[in-house]
């Protein structure tokens, strides 16, 4: 503790918990943002990544309400938020939004894309797994053209419905933030679009990661087409990133308001780490300049030429950075935003515990969770281009 | 000479049994209003333009007077509170306390409030630096425009009739937001209830006729206790005969704690 904090300031009320939620819910919208790309704008080269982005926003987004059910003081009443929502309240549409980009954008839209796989494997497999894959067609079998026409017709439009939905998604989680006026920290209203843009980097980044490594451990080649056009994304992505981050930080330091020598003296101690060294310098920067330098996003064949194996490697280390870096602008937003006191004149301190419902192994184990959840679904429904059968004609 | 023409030709029977267009869609209006209103999410007082504003038709709208030039800073206030509300003893868990603001000579300002002020304070360092100092009681201001109250998710914070904040234990899902959204820190979160807590202005007092226990025990009687707007009671004179200020006043949470003589560093 330094200088004087309010008495009822000792104890952080939202913990290492609510660093997850918005983390996980900006990988969520991100991966979902990069699906579309292949979907509605047609970039052809990010294609082998559609199915495995649309399976990562889903088993991300089912994760993504855990740290919040598990942070509740009452969890078993977590249902009032949608019988009785107080409807001034942000966070009470929570519900709403996480409910309706479930079953009505990403659902519905992995339904529409594997229809046609899943009546393929329910032919091929036998016994449990047959009617397994009948079930997930919900009965609904047909594959003449018309029907997988409209199945495409469905899916995209889904996808352009989707998109605005992703944004609302993570945009709102940051608006739960960005609206707290009694927090000069959050209280911003670039808040739910740089929560938007990181939550674009980091959905790119991990998609990456887990294309990477999936391709390595399936001892499959890397379509580097494919890789060097998400680190060109990637890039763009993070340099509008930085731009609004740095927008935020110039427009605080230029008003200089009351709290600005509170916040001078929270980003200069606690968050120097987090913050200056994880957030700007491994998390932004060193990815910034290395991507920019290797892939094709400045010019056609990359600034450096570098040989594809180590443009791989670059491209893996630049995405784990980025996670790293993404991860630190959710702690530096929640845990940053409660370190200072609402008096501006003073600092606490916030230790995780390493037990608990909120500890280190509980954060530890939803951040596991997704990727578990990840590769059940991957086994059911691989999201590899060889695992598609090919049509056979109408019997 | 369309739908209206059809009549006369139907049997009467049978023209009572059908159901005319203008009449579905009448019906089909009343149900799509009925439905909201049967599931909560529209109120019949707001379609009729009752709004339920605080206090406009309540009889009272309560609030306190606090007197900087009074406090002496002895702590009782906040030891009362704690043993009325059942406010746990550790440390870090106040509805009320006393802030203590030294101002030196240099400009430099240091506030403390050692276990909320419970057990008085420790003597100033450096005596013959001190410009001026002096205590400030803080409580839940039960701001007219209450961030907490409009951030819980599920209403389990509300404000009465007379205009008290309260949260509703039983309704409560601690989720904190509140806690977040006091910008006063008046808000905590307890520890064995799982739920948020804050000062009720002693509202099971206020309804036996009694006044809150920290102005009760005043010493001093530098906290007062009464209905905001009347013109016969000890806390309309106050606001009446003193320069009244209050805090954070730029966010516009219009708090119903007012303060006689606060210095400008007070946040």
């Amino acid at each position: 503790m330094q200088g004087y904090i309010y008495p009822n300031e000792f104890e952080l009320r939202w913990s290492l918990l609510i660093v997850l939620y918005p983390y996980l819910t900006g990988l969520v919208a991100g991966a979902f943002i990069l699906a579309s790309l292949a979907r509605v704008f047609n970039v052809k080269e990010v294609e082998p990544t559609y199915r495995l982005a649309l399976l990562t926003a889903l088993a991300f987004l089912i994760v993504a309400p855990l740290p919040l059910l598990a942070h509740l003081g009452h969890p078993e009443r977590s249902y009032e938020i949608f019988l009785t929502p107080n409807r001034q309240s942000a966070m009470a549409m929570f519900g709403f939004v996480y409910a309706w980009y479930l079953m009505v954008v990403l659902l519905l839209e992995i339904w529409f894309d594997y229809r046609r796989d899943f009546v393929l494997w329910a032919r091929e497999a036998t016994g449990p797994r047959k009617w397994f894959y009948y079930a997930l067609t919900l009965g609904s079998t047909d594959l003449s053209d018309r029907a997988l026409g409209f199945d495409d017709k469905a899916g995209r439009w889904i996808t352009i419905i989707g998109i605005p939905s992703a944004f609302l998604l993570h945009g709102y989680v940051g608006f739960i933030f960005g609206s707290v006026k009694a927090n000069p920290w959050w209280s911003s209203v670039l808040m739910p679009v740089v929560f938007l843009f990181s939550a674009i980097v980091s959905g790119i980044a991990l998609v990456m990661i887990i294309y990477l490594v999936a391709t390595l451990f399936r001892s499959k080649k890397v379509d580097m087409g494919c890789a060097d056009k998400l680190a060109t994304f990637l890039f763009y992505a993070m340099v509008v990133d930085f731009s609004l981050e740095m927008l935020d930080f110039i427009h605080r330091l230029y008003e200089s308001e009351e709290s600005i020598e509170i916040l001078s003296q929270l980003i200069e101690g606690r968050l120097f780490v987090s913050l200056i060294v994880l957030q700007m310098v491994l998390g932004t920067l060193v990815p910034l300049i290395s991507l920019g330098l290797v892939s094709p996003a400045l010019s056609k064949r990359g600034t450096r030429k570098v040989p594809a194996e180590v443009r791989r490697l670059i491209y893996l280390g630049c995405a784990l950075l980025v996670q790293v870096g993404i991860f630190s602008i959710r702690w530096n937003v929640v845990i940053g935003g409660q370190l200072f006191s609402k008096s501006l004149r003073g600092l606490t301190v916030y230790k995780a515990e390493l037990l608990g419902l909120e500890g280190l192994l509980m954060a530890g184990a939803l951040l596991i969770l997704p990727f578990i959840i990840l590769g059940v679904l991957a086994r059911i429904m691989p999201p590899w281009s060889e695992a598609e059968l090919p049509a056979s004609p109408e019997s | 000479m369309t739908g209206a023409a059809a009549g006369p030709d139907r049997e009467p029977s049978a023209a009572s049994e059908v159901v005319d267009r203008r009449d579905f869609l009448w019906e089909a209006l009343k149900a799509s209003l009925g439905v909201p209103i049967a599931l909560g999410v529209v109120r019949v007082p707001e379609l009729c333009g009752m709004q339920e504003e605080v206090g406009e038709n309540a009889e009272r709208i309560y609030g306190m007077g606090i007197d900087i030039r009074k406090c002496i800073g002895c702590g009782r206030c906040a030891q009362a509170c704690k043993n009325e509300n059942d406010v746990p003893d550790e440390p870090y868990f106040f509805n009320t306390w006393v802030e203590r603001y030294v101002i030196r000579d240099d400009g430099e300002i240091a506030v403390d409030s050692p276990n909320g002020g419970l057990d008085g304070f420790p003597p100033i360092e450096e005596e013959g630096r001190t410009l001026r100092t002096f205590f400030v009681p803080k409580l839940c201001n039960h701001c007219e425009e209450a961030p907490c109250v409009q951030v819980c998710p599920v209403g389990a914070t509300f404000v009465t009739e007379d205009g008290a904040v309260l949260v509703d234990e039983e309704y409560c899902i601690g989720c904190g937001y509140c806690v977040q959204a006091c910008p006063y820190g008046a808000r905590w979160f307890d520890p064995v209830r799982h739920v948020a807590r804050k000062c009720t202005f002693c509202y099971h007092r206020l309804a036996r006729g009694k006044v809150p226990a920290c102005v009760e025990v005043c010493p001093t009687s530098a906290r007062l206790f009464g209905e905001v707007g009347h013109r016969a009671n000890p806390l309309a004179r106050f606001l009446r005969f003193n320069d009244i200020q209050v805090l954070k006043p730029h966010l516009n949470t219009k708090p119903k704690v007012f303060y006689a003589n606060l210095d400008g560093e007070v946040r």
